[in-house]
């Protein structure tokens, strides 16, 4: 859908890398280039008017972001450069002043290298404990699985609420309710679930969130850190500098701004913030709940196909989500990606940055079909037809 | 040579690579080896006695480029001195980066004469070179 809202699509290209970023509509574009040719001030000045312009237009994102995610309050949100950045502000900022050695984190061995190394970092740094979840024969989450790792040092949950891998939907509300029972954080990272879903954090009752704009039709180095209020409030700044103190007359004497401002140090990426603001708009829409309507069409019309071809093994047979994994047997996957790569079509291969899930699912590499919005069945009738004949993808894959 | 012939000899050397198994024997230099791209990923175990390198194997998961390259530098490697080995990597290093090289030296090595066409795909016939220079350098560390 909404095709020719997206000047890539002009080109000759298949797009299933939605999983690593999206395309941008023309609004997104526009908005950006209208910010940098109208009126590029800086943000918080205000004294002039297109400084005024900017604080309102950069507010406004800011508020979009709030109903999106349907925040309680707008200082919730706090824009950062991408989900990465938010999870290490998070797991620094936060788990890095209140845990101590001997506590433990659980994780899951599907999780993206930014929902890992960070706590590694605090293995080495406050003696934490890593655990994982084991995974049922789906690679999915259960809340049983879960309980039957916690314990009474466990103080934190962080997991994706959307795998990369495998595209599987985690029980978020369920886990949050049950942690909650036993004083446990619950950090979810949204990277791969909020551009396609509608998210309600406080339905979800989770304590933080992370994700990134360029992952739903928004700019590039642009996040959003929710946190509930009273942990935001908690929350160190990992990086100090203008725009966030109020003053700081001598080392004993520095004062920080409130949120949101106290976490925003420098000048921020204005241009996508503003520009982000408008994804949301466009997203708002079409409805989320038609986004995710689309891609589990296309996801069960390109399952339902590729089911049929003998050489191919789908890793995710099941999956609630728009993202199909899969091997051309005897291929290594980044063969079967260039072979692809020759007809214009753009898949994922390797690992997914979730190099722990090679002991998870024994399979090390897949190609990786991600799916969004502007994705159409005609698309998938071309990939899997190039995927029909093998002897093809021998011959031409070099 | 001939473009049908060069897929055929890439092709067979990556489904029947030269020299594939694992070594756990300590005389042989261990060393990893993989790309940017996170993806192609080989371990490589060399053993040179007297100057010579008289054993040379791999184990790993990489694509056709990565894997064939392995098993043709393989074959052409065990036998020669470090001496010879050094040439030869820089020829093959040379070809790729299309620089001077003397091709009489690479045997099939050649196949890869025009993979600088694939600018994507350079780093996948050199990964094994980036491994060897790090175990022959290993050896001689240790010298």
């Amino acid at each position: 859908m909404n095709r020719e809202d997206f000047p890539m699509l002009k080109q000759d290209i298949i797009y299933f890398d939605n999983g690593a970023t999206t395309l941008k509509p023309y609004c997104v574009i526009e908005k950006t280039t209208d910010y940098y040719e109208n009126y590029s001030a800086n943000a918080h000045r205000g004294d002039y008017d297109i400084s005024y312009k900017v604080d309102m237009e950069y507010e406004n994102t800011r508020d979009l972001v709030k109903k999106f995610i349907n925040a309680k309050e707008k200082e919730e949100v706090i824009f950062t450069s991408g989900a990465t950045d938010s999870l290490n502000k998070i797991i620094f900022g936060f788990f890095g002043e209140y845990l101590e050695s001997g506590d433990e984190v659980i994780l899951t061995i599907s999780e993206h290298a930014s929902n890992v190394i960070p706590w590694f970092k605090l293995v080495s740094d406050l003696g934490i404990v890593v655990k994982y979840i084991p995974l049922d024969d789906n690679l999915y989450v259960t809340l049983d699985n879960l309980k039957k790792v916690v314990t009474d040092k466990t103080k934190v949950i962080s997991l994706a609420h959307i795998t990369n891998v495998v595209g599987d939907v985690r029980p978020i509300k369920e886990i949050c309710k049950y942690a909650h029972e036993l004083d446990i954080f619950v950090v979810v990272d949204g990277a791969q679930s909020v551009p396609h879903m509608k998210i309600d954090v406080q339905d979800l009752d989770c304590d933080f969130l992370a994700f990134s704009a360029h992952k739903m039709l928004g700019p590039t180095g642009v996040g959003v850190l929710y946190g509930k209020k009273e942990l935001l409030d908690e929350l160190k700044p990992t990086v100090y500098g203008g725009g966030m103190n109020e003053s700081f007359d001598s080392p004993t004497e520095v004062y920080l701004k409130e949120l949101p401002a106290r976490l925003e140090a420098g000048t921020p990426n204005i241009a996508g913030v503003i520009a982000f603001g408008e994804a949301i708009k466009y997203l708002n829409n079409i409805g989320m709940d038609n986004v995710l309507h689309h891609e589990q069409h296309l996801r069960k019309y390109l399952i339902d196909k590729l089911i049929k071809i003998p050489h191919i093994d789908i890793i995710n047979l099941e999956s609630d989500s728009g993202i199909v994994a899969f091997n051309v047997d005897g291929i290594f996957s980044q063969d079967v990606a260039y072979y692809l790569n020759k007809y214009n079509i753009c898949v994922r291969a390797g690992s997914h940055c979730a190099k722990n899930l090679k002991k998870g699912v024994g399979v090390t590499n897949t190609c990786r079909v991600s799916l969004y919005i502007y994705n159409t069945e005609e698309e998938i009738d071309n990939l899997v037809e190039l995927l029909k004949d093998k002897d093809k993808i021998l011959k031409e894959m070099l | 040579m001939d473009e049908n012939l060069k897929r055929e000899i890439m092709l067979e050397n990556y489904m029947h690579p030269f020299n594939k198994e694992q070594v756990n024997d300590d005389s042989y230099i261990k060393v990893n080896t993989n790309n940017e791209s996170c993806i192609d990923n080989i371990d490589l175990y060399l053993k040179v006695e007297e100057n010579k390198i008289v054993d040379l194997k791999f184990m790993g998961e990489a694509c056709a480029i990565s894997t064939s390259s392995t098993s043709i530098m393989i074959h052409n490697l065990i036998g020669k001195t470090v001496e010879e080995a050094y040439e030869y990597i820089d020829n093959f290093e040379n070809m790729v980066e299309e620089k001077e090289y003397d091709s009489d030296l690479l045997n099939e090595g050649i196949v890869y004469n025009e993979i600088y066409k694939q600018n994507n795909r350079k780093h996948c016939a050199l990964l094994p070179y980036v491994g060897i220079k790090k175990a022959l350098k290993e050896y001689i560390d240790k010298k």
